[in-house]
């Protein structure tokens, strides 16, 4: 566990300095470029917001209600056979739908149970380790006219799945065993 | 599909809290819950302009294509169906490297392009060729070095170590891709006709 973190801590400075030291190496004007980039960072901040206040109303709002209790309650049995924990459910289905709308999901999750939780982790790497198979379906197939898309959604709701599964098993590897 | 979604948890939101009488929390769960959007996107401005400037420096000097050196003998075992040397194969390539740093915006276009020369090697037909199919895969599961967001939001909430779930993302994302070309596989040779090759 003490290398896993040691390497997640190392690994950010590690990759910073190897760019900033390539760059260097390959002439860019290195500051110049990263006000540039940072300019485009700040107005994906931006973009953002609506999605974000559009999904976290929603998503409070079934939560406050108590309809969010009901589901869960409805869920845990089936779930708990399988170690799954009920609450990271709705954000793996999400997951394959909406980027946003998971990102909305996590966040309420993270800020409901703690960043540093069980689920507070196991969101963050939810999040992180899949993309929404939908979007990608819609706007990489779309874009060139594929009608028939054969066993393609099979292969990515698949895959959704195991990267859910994944998440759980290596959360709990790593930190709870 | 969203949209229904979105309307959906609302809806039954407002219903649920009608017989519950929790209405009171449900007014208050809409204003804080706005608020605490826009103060959460404010919070990931720091982080994503940091990011972002660092990563158009590795743009700028070329690493895509340093990662697209390093990754064609992969991509040439997974896309066996492409002829040597073809256009697809390099926006597959910059598609893969823009994923792996993050750069969402870079990726998405490089894909389309990808499946754009795929659909003429596929000779223009509106169905999905098998070489799509794994683009497809790789890309809805794809490995990103650094969950820049989630750091972000993990930093807004105050946690201890913020980027401590970088490497179960890895581990989790590597073993989602390695199944997807996995169940990529198992599903194209299911399709193939009994009997012939």
């Amino acid at each position: 566990m003490s290398i896993v973190q040691s390497f997640s801590i190392w690994f950010i400075p590690f990759l910073i300095g190897f760019i900033l030291l390539y760059g260097t190496y390959k002439k860019v004007p290195t500051y110049e470029t990263f006000v540039e980039g940072g300019k485009e960072g700040f107005s994906i901040a931006i973009n953002i917001i609506p999605f974000l206040v559009g999904m976290l109303v929603a998503i409070s709002v079934f939560r406050a209600s108590g309809a969010l209790d009901y589901v869960m309650m409805a869920m845990r049995p089936l779930f708990s056979l399988f170690h799954i924990p009920a609450e990271v459910v709705p954000l793996g289905l999400m997951r394959t739908i909406s980027g946003t709308g998971a990102l909305g999901m996590t966040s309420d999750l993270i800020a409901t149970h703690g960043p540093d939780s069980f689920i507070g982790r196991l969101a963050s790497t939810i999040q992180g380790s899949t993309d929404t198979t939908f979007y990608v379906l819609t706007v990489y197939f779309g874009a060139v006219g594929i009608k028939k898309m054969k066993y393609a959604l099979k292969v990515g709701l698949l895959a959704d799945l195991i990267g859910f599964l994944a998440s759980i098993a290596v959360i709990s590897l790593l930190f709870y065993s | 599909m969203v949209n229904y979604i979105w309307v959906g948890m609302m809806v039954i939101g407002f219903i649920v809290a009608g017989i519950n009488g929790t209405m009171d929390k449900v007014n208050e769960a809409i204003f804080t819950s706005a608020k605490e959007a826009v103060t959460l996107s404010f919070g990931m401005i720091s982080i994503l302009v940091f990011w972002l400037g660092i990563m158009k420096i590795a743009e700028k000097g070329g690493l895509l294509e340093v990662l697209a050196i390093l990754f064609r003998p992969i991509v040439k075992r997974l896309f066996p169906d492409i002829p040597k040397d073809h256009p697809a194969q390099g926006y597959i390539l910059s598609n893969m490297a823009a994923n792996l740093l993050g750069l969402g915006n870079a990726a998405t276009p490089m894909g389309i392009k990808a499946m754009e020369q795929l659909k003429i090697l596929n000779g223009g037909k509106n169905e999905a060729s098998r070489s799509m199919i794994t683009l497809l895969a790789i890309n809805t599961s794809s490995i990103t070095l650094i969950p820049t967001t989630i750091i972000a939001i993990r930093m807004s909430y105050n946690s201890a170590s913020p980027t401590d779930i970088v490497a179960p993302t890895l581990i989790a994302t590597a073993i989602s891709t390695v199944g997807a070309i996995l169940i990529d596989r198992y599903y194209y040779y299911r399709s193939l006709p009994k009997g012939g090759k």
